[in-house]
């Protein structure tokens, strides 16, 4: 009782971390940890051992490990939007609550039998996860954890369908895409006792994943089943569906795609996206404001993350297997390639730290992370951590559709 | 087990001309395994060598690691159906075994064949059948 107190004190002001503990001072009470911020902190997901990895981006070193999280293959994490909680989806379906100062679980919820993901809202009440079983969204209480609503995407009656492309929306709403059902459905959350839910039918064939543009108008999912993209205008009223990219593949069969690209984590820069072809070996690059295509650049394999770094001077590449030691880098200003690296072997997940002067990226099968410049590509640091798969940085807390 | 590689044959003969861009010329090498096949197929108890230790080791992994992107570290399933033991109770090995090989149209499930031969794909199905076994510890 006497820790709890003093925690829920912490929530009042990080300040008294150090005195806290010690004041606690019982069996099993944390050490006294140093005073510190969350601006430059984040997470690490070590796969195969259920593990997050705390990190610190100004030392480049692991500050805690947090065990016990179950299956986080595929795991993806938000962050609270003071930038303290990790909130980590697991593939088995949990929630689990992180604490980055405390380096302990808060709060974890088995939801569902099999998850993808989620987001939070940009007032940072409610965490919204996206499941495949049983398929739909499910709305939670950000400090919590209680289930506040529960959208199953139901699309024919007793079919439900697997759920991706999940994205917080401004205005306490949610867009998401449904694989078996070929829709976009947009959920207002304004009460979540009385969730309003937007269905956009015949989008386009089995949507795999979806993002939504820096300034939140433009939704748009990528689709598997054929060439192009669907994508919504969310500020024309009512919301509708246009095909952008359509026939990009230009009727050539298509290679096989070893992994899904993940369109989360927007490549926009300056008024271009660059969003991965799906079984092509190219980067499409697309003009904001027309939605044509203004380009497409070779790349070394079947992109699977197309991510900018923040200032949009560089859009940096990886690729599904077999292409994965790679990692290629796009000069904004050119379209070329400016670098080809081999980080390490099965190279998952990049992220760029808050103002882009680092990259920090996952080499699963060299159980090893690591930093390198963004303006010399010089390894900064490297890191070993256990087959190490997704970095977030607490930076995503402020950016909507992260 | 050798009555259940007999079913596998006419439905991997397809596998050679389903839509594949990337390696089809890698498959002439595996003529020779093809041959294995038949005589296996034939009665005369000649199947494809199993993969090596240390392959079977790789292969392992790779399902775990690349298969689990979309089946799950744990086989449970995930954009891809579940691959546990009692997933595929009643499924028939030899169409399993092809769609590792050769993909399944109209799904996301690629045709693995750049990368497996046909023993590597008809061993990870059996291990499937049987209960996958987990991965090695292969840090140093």
């Amino acid at each position: 009782m006497k820790r709890r107190h003093c925690l829920s004190l912490l929530g009042a002001t990080s300040l008294l971390l150090g005195g806290c503990a010690s004041l606690a001072g019982s069996p099993g009470a944390p050490a006294a940890l140093p005073l510190r911020g969350t601006g430059d902190l984040g997470v690490v997901v070590a796969r195969a051992t259920g593990t997050l990895a705390i990190v610190n981006t100004s030392e480049r070193a692991v500050l805690a490990q947090v065990t016990g999280l179950g299956d986080l293959s595929h795991a993806s994490v938000v962050f609270s939007r003071d930038g303290r909680y990790a909130y980590v989806f697991g593939r088995d379906g949990a929630i689990t609550k992180v604490d980055l100062l405390t380096q302990r679980i808060d709060a974890r919820v088995m939801q569902a039998g099999n998850s993808i993901g989620g987001a939070i809202s940009a007032d940072g009440t409610m965490v919204v996860a996206q499941n495949y079983t049983p398929g739909g969204i499910k709305v939670f209480d950000a400090a919590t954890l209680a289930l506040l609503a529960d959208i199953p995407a139901e699309y024919e009656s007793g079919k439900r369908s697997r759920v991706v492309g999940l994205v917080d929306l401004p205005g306490r709403r949610f867009a998401y895409s449904l694989f078996d059902a070929n829709a976009i459905w947009i959920s207002d959350l304004s009460d979540p006792a009385r969730p309003v839910t937007t269905k956009l039918p015949h989008i386009g064939k089995q949507p795999y994943d979806a993002l939504v543009t820096p300034n939140g108008r433009h939704y748009i999912a990528g689709l598997f089943g054929e060439d192009g993209l669907a994508m919504v205008d969310l500020w024309e009223e009512p919301p509708r569906v246009r095909r952008i990219l359509g026939g990009y593949g230009r009727g050539q069969e298509p290679l096989p795609v070893y992994k899904m690209p993940h369109l989360r984590g927007w490549a926009v820069a300056g008024r271009r996206a660059y969003l991965p072809a799906i079984g092509r070996h190219e980067v499409l690059v697309v003009d904001t404001e027309t939605w044509q295509e203004v380009g497409r650049i070779p790349v070394a394999g079947q992109p699977v993350f197309v991510m900018a770094r923040p200032d949009g001077r560089q859009v940096w590449v990886n690729f599904a297997v077999p292409d994965y030691h790679r990692v290629q880098v796009i000069d904004t200003t050119t379209q070329q390639i400016v670098r080809t690296l081999e980080p390490g072997k099965a190279v998952l997940h990049m992220e760029f730290t808050p103002r882009g002067e680092s990259v920090w990226i996952s080499a699963r099968d060299d159980h090893r992370v690591s930093v390198i410049d963004t303006q010399t590509f010089a390894t900064q640091a490297t890191l070993a951590i256990d087959s190490p798969s997704g970095i977030f940085f607490t930076a995503r807390a402020a950016r909507l559709g992260f | 087990m050798h009555d259940q590689h007999a079913p596998l044959l006419p439905s991997l003969s397809p596998a050679g001309t389903l839509p594949m861009a990337r390696g089809g010329l890698r498959c002439l090498p595996r003529l020779s395994m093809w041959l294995a096949l038949l005589v296996g197929a034939a009665g005369l108890h000649a199947q494809p060598a199993p993969p090596t230790t240390q392959r079977q080791q790789e292969l392992v992994r790779m399902v775990r690691q690349d298969c689990g992107s979309c089946h799950g570290l744990h086989l449970t399933g995930g954009l891809g159906p579940a691959l546990t033991r009692e997933a595929l109770a009643d499924k028939p090995i030899d169409s399993i075994v092809a769609t590792i090989y050769g993909g399944r149209p109209g799904t996301p499930m690629a045709p693995w064949k750049a990368m497996l031969s046909e023993a590597d794909a008809l061993w990870i199905a059996q291990q499937l059948f049987a209960g996958f076994p987990e991965s090695v510890k292969d840090r140093p």
